[in-house]
């Protein structure tokens, strides 16, 4: 699994944050979305694809590979 | 291209089920996830009533906010059908870029981790105001002793408007959100809300201090786009969680199994309160116009056509939430429509939730036996407002005789 940010499209509305702070955070200047752990262990899968969903935006992508 | 046709109702409902005040009009949930609805101008628009459908055209660029491209959804007295441009600087009404351009002026400001460092500072003014409600005794109207003054304080904070100033622009924020005001109340009351903001804003601006509004007088934004973002975050953190925090103890008071829950289950109080806010769903209704001809479940919308977008009846989609009339705090559903969704979805979201994180469960703790002091038909709600809650609501708490 692999985690992808559009700094771009995002708003900075923190849901990543809210639902895996382990994954994401936001920086200090902007309030965009950093993602912490491109790459997460499997057992993250659900709140990687839970983030994607719920973000606002449409700015998160996880998609499967090594 | 068309399928079925679509149901079709003869206007945007508003009016709650009898004895169910919490739940939306009824004639919604017959006509998901879209039907046809007259507009105030008696032509025809969209009505939206589904989850996905609902997500669908929030985060889609070919809907605009724009308010000279929307038709009113319902009327509004001495309102004109067609709005002129939103001013500079009020960006809910705008799309990007120009909207991008503001938001992410503020994004910064309004983390989940900056919301959370004021978490101690919202629990000391939750406790300070239940002090001030033990000592006065009850009955207390639980709106202005508690619900209004909580969130008033933490958005002067953050904004730097002096508290003190409450008086002078809490009456002009209720005057947007009430239906009942005349074209002419609203305004004069954005007069008024403006002349206040753009003097605070020249103070700030000679002698700055550490808040949000002395920090955009750095910015590249005009006075008067300053003094209308001004006036956007002040209006969107005073009449928001205040209703959250009121409809949302009303509720509790009347599902005593889940007011339990809140009480007593820390492990529960954050999707507890995502969950009222799903059950709630105060904001109720949205609306978009469309840019271009888009589908939608079958079906085009016409570029220009005007589409609302029941919130309300999207939270209580079935298909996304299953027995979505039952008020249920353990529920692990997140992603309720009533942040909003899309570019425009609630820039104070993380704050919000800090201050209902502490409310709910305070207020339930410190006063284990609150009850109402009213017969629950007599609590007066807020039917017509943009905002859904409840217009006052009376409680009483200790031994009986105070109150009911």
């Amino acid at each position: 699994m692999r985690i992808g940010a559009d700094r771009d499209r995002c708003i900075g509305a923190g849901m990543c944050v809210l639902t895996a702070a382990d994954l994401f955070d936001q920086d200090e200047e902007e309030g965009l979305v950093r993602v912490l752990d491109g790459a997460p262990a499997a057992d993250r899968e659900r709140d990687a694809l839970r983030a994607a969903r719920l973000c606002p935006s449409g700015a998160l992508a996880v998609t499967d590979g090594a | 291209m068309t399928t079925a046709p679509l149901p079709e109702l003869p206007g945007m409902p508003t009016a709650r089920p009898a004895g169910h005040p919490f739940d939306p009009p009824e004639e919604l949930a017959g006509v998901r996830p879209l039907a046809r609805i007259p507009l105030a101008d008696r032509t025809p628009g969209w009505l939206v009533t589904g989850f996905a459908a609902a997500r669908a055209v929030t985060s889609d660029p070919r809907f605009s906010t724009r308010s000279e491209l929307q038709r009113l959804v319902l009327p509004r007295f001495g309102m004109p059908d067609r709005m002129p441009p939103a001013p500079p600087g009020m960006f809910l009404q705008a799309d990007p870029p120009e909207h991008t351009r503001y938001r992410r002026l503020l994004t910064g400001r309004f983390t989940v981790r900056r919301m959370r460092l004021l978490t101690e500072r919202v629990e000391r003014t939750v406790a300070d105001h239940l002090d001030a409600m033990e000592r006065a005794g009850g009955p207390a109207d639980l709106v202005t002793a508690y619900a209004q003054p909580v969130p008033a304080l933490v958005i002067c904070e953050i904004l730097g408007v002096p508290a003190e100033d409450h008086a002078r622009f809490n009456g002009a924020a209720r005057t947007f959100n009430d239906p009942a005001a005349t074209a002419e109340e609203t305004d004069r009351a954005w007069q008024e809300l403006y002349a206040y903001l753009r003097d605070l804003v020249a103070a700030k601006r000679s002698a700055p201090t550490d808040d949000i509004l002395s920090e955009l007088t750095d910015s590249d934004l005009t006075e008067e786009e300053l003094v209308n973002v001004a006036t956007l975050l002040l209006a969107a953190g005073l009449d928001t969680t205040a209703n959250m925090i009121a409809l949302g103890t009303f509720a509790l008071l009347l599902h005593p199994d889940q007011l339990a829950v809140m009480r007593d289950e820390p492990a529960a109080v954050d999707k507890g309160v995502e969950e009222l806010m799903r059950y709630l769903s105060i904001p109720h209704t949205g609306q978009r116009a469309a840019l271009e001809d888009v589908e939608l479940e079958g079906h085009t919308i016409k570029e220009g056509d005007t589409v609302a977008v029941s919130l309300a009846a999207a939270n209580r989609d079935p298909e996304r939430f299953p027995d979505p009339d039952r008020l249920d705090l353990r529920r692990d559903a997140p992603g309720h429509l009533s942040f909003g969704h899309g570019v425009h979805q609630c820039l104070g979201q993380q704050l919000a939730r800090v201050e209902m994180r502490a409310a709910f469960p305070a207020l339930l703790r410190r006063l284990p036996d609150l009850r109402l002091a009213v017969p629950p038909e007599e609590v007066p709600l807020r039917s017509e407002a943009d905002i859904y809650g409840v217009e006052a609501l009376p409680v009483t708490w200790g031994p009986e005789g105070g109150g009911r």
